[in-house]
């Protein structure tokens, strides 16, 4: 995924801009910053929530933003997103939540797609959970159902916006465990939005830091090095938790 | 599938395993399984596999349960890498919730009866809780202890009033010409098309400009009412006001009950004018009378105590449109569906009760000389 020179706001408010960076296939690629950055917001461009003022995100070499709607959905279906509070769809079973998309984009049997759905929820900690509403379940299992439905089509790319909050650090670790396993045995590639450093530290192979005060990235690289050797302060005192050493 | 030696069999897995594709089922395996009854290990080679995702996984991990079942010992050995950390990544979790809801039984009638008598409990004690609630803030807004923000109250006064007029006025403009036209083709047979004013006129005015105007604002204002207040609980809107120490009651409930009441009345009296046009209308039109000669039997037919009637009428039924919309939205669970729930709930209840109230009223209304 390329993204060449983004620029991003709601209404007439300039969020971020001049965005320029690579995303490398079976990365582990971190969207950091502080509150209010416009992290989120990149991630609505990047999954095709939200057209940049300027700019192109490149998929595989196709531009995202420059497709007609009915092709930029076929693009988008290669995309899994887990959000921030689950997003789950409230009249429908967990395992419903997660069938839907199989039962759109696939030609499985049901038995099949009930036992994918099934092996999701194990995946994230909740077997036997299928037949509860999201009503019934707690804010941080939401979450982690959230992060089975985005799993459901095994996307090339998967995105996360704040996996780890919210969630007991067992839950978190266990999160961060199950990024890197699903990177290394399907290859997908992830995208994660988060300030949790140390989640970062556990799981990231590059990152990009997003800056709320210049409304432009300051740095790219992986997390550790930037720590280290970053040459701008605000990096460095973001990764080393207010310390710029 | 193939043996090798006594009691050990090898599953062959080639070629492409995707979601993308069809996949074979389970069932196939069972099959191959039970074709081989003596078997007590099972290989795999995945030797001719090209790729594979979670469809591949999912087999697998079913396939693993079919042989625990059997007595079967499965060999991972010659599966993918990536695939046994996958399997053993989904049995490291805790599996809190097996069993699920399916394990439970149906209830039985009587259970059924029962929980469903408890429910009617629950739901009456809710409902009374929520009106002494409701007198007790009623109470506080006359000693001008009440909290709430004026600015809510006239928004939606004006949400709920002028909003409103357009289609207030043309349902009773329609109304109107529909009590017209019954009422010429009756009247038309003894040459008393003039009485089509009488008809038109009484009747809009007693009841039916109060209750038209309540079942619009029923599924107009009410349902928006259970809606925002269910849309606030959800979001935990109304647990942070609680925690504030501001009554939920007096802050959402009390200006939507005072917007109502006085709107109500003000847009029965705008129905009131529109019917009595729809009337006019088809009795000059249709039935050949002046428009004078009609407004003059109008004026005649009407007093005083028929307009009373219809204000009482619209006040109570304002009334009962505000407290259906804010009981249900208050009664509201923490789910996008329960807010429909509560939206549908509103309307119903209120128009439900709408109907009781104009009844009573009605017999209330001949019994002290009213009619």
């Amino acid at each position: 995924m390329r993204i060449e020179g983004i620029t991003l706001g709601y209404g007439d408010t300039l969020v971020q801009q001049d965005l320029s960076f690579d995303i490398r296939c079976g990365d582990v690629f971190v969207i950091m910053g502080g509150s209010g950055c416009g992290k989120s917001t990149l991630m609505r461009c990047l999954t095709g929530l939200l057209a940049p003022w300027a700019g192109r995100v490149l998929l595989q070499g196709e531009s995202l933003w420059e497709r007609a709607p009915a092709g930029r959905s076929v693009l988008m279906r290669r995309n899994g997103v887990m959000y921030q509070s689950g997003a789950l769809w409230s009249s429908m079973t967990l395992e419903e939540n997660i069938c839907l998309p199989l039962e759109q984009y696939t030609e499985l049997a049901p038995e099949q797609m009930r036992a994918i759905a099934e092996y999701k929820l194990a995946l994230v900690g909740l077997a036997g959970y299928g037949d509860y509403y999201p009503s019934e379940i707690s804010g941080g299992m939401r979450k982690r159902v959230g992060v089975a439905r985005a799993m459901a089509l095994d996307p090339d790319t998967l995105f996360f916006d704040e996996p780890s909050a919210g969630l007991d650090p067992i839950s978190a670790r266990r999160l961060d465990e199950l990024i890197l396993e699903l990177r290394d045995s399907l290859g997908t590639t992830m995208v994660v939005v988060t300030h949790e450093l140390d989640s970062i530290f556990t799981i990231a192979d590059d990152s990009v830091f997003l800056d709320a005060e210049t409304k432009t990235m300051l740095a790219t690289g992986n997390p550790r090095e930037l720590r280290a050797a970053s040459p701008v302060v605000r990096v460095r005192a973001f990764l080393n938790r207010g310390d710029a050493g | 599938m193939h043996s090798r030696e006594a009691g050990s069999a090898t599953l062959a897995l080639g070629g492409s395993w995707r979601l993308s594709q069809r996949l074979p089922r389970l069932a196939r395996a069972r099959e191959l399984l039970d074709a081989a009854p003596d078997t007590t290990a099972l290989d795999f080679d995945t030797a001719a596999l090209t790729d594979w995702d979670s469809g591949l996984v999912t087999f697998v991990a079913g396939l693993e349960h079919l042989c625990g079942v059997r007595g079967i010992h499965c060999r991972p050995d010659g599966l993918p890498e990536g695939l046994r950390k996958l399997l053993e990544l989904a049995r490291a979790l805790p599996q809190t919730g097996r069993g699920g809801h399916a394990m439970q039984p149906a209830p039985s009638f009587i259970s059924r009866l029962g929980s469903d008598a408890l429910d009617l409990i629950q739901s009456t004690g809710e409902i009374m809780a929520f009106f002494g609630e409701g007198t007790l803030a009623l109470r506080n807004f006359l000693l001008g202890r009440a909290r709430f923000r004026r600015s809510d109250l006239w928004l939606i006064m004006q949400e709920s009033g002028a909003d409103a007029l357009p289609i207030v006025g043309l349902v009773s403009f329609l109304v109107g010409i529909i009590l017209g036209y019954i009422g010429d083709q009756q009247l038309r047979q003894f040459g008393a098309q003039i009485y089509i004013a009488d008809l038109v006129g009484l009747a809009t005015v007693i009841q039916m400009g109060a209750l038209v105007t309540a079942i619009v604002l029923s599924g107009r204002t009410g349902a928006a009412f259970a809606a925002r207040i269910g849309t606030m609980q959800v979001n935990e809107e109304i647990d942070a006001l609680r925690t504030l120490g501001i009554s939920p009651m007096e802050f959402l409930v009390l200006p939507r009950m005072l917007a109502l009441i006085a709107m109500t009345p003000l847009l029965a009296i705008y129905a009131d004018l529109l019917g009595i046009l729809g009337g006019a209308f088809v009795g000059t039109v249709v039935g050949g009378l002046t428009l004078s000669a009609y407004l003059t039997e109008t004026q005649l037919a009407i007093g005083w105590n028929h307009i009373i009637q219809g204000l009482i009428a619209a006040t109570v039924y304002g009334a009962i449109v505000a407290a259906s919309g804010c009981l249900r939205g208050m009664q509201c669970g923490r789910s996008a569906a329960a807010v429909g729930q509560a939206t549908t709930s509103a309307v119903v209840t209120s128009i439900v009760f709408i109907v009781i109230a104009a009844a009573v009223l009605t017999i209330l209304f001949d019994a002290v000389g009213l009619s």
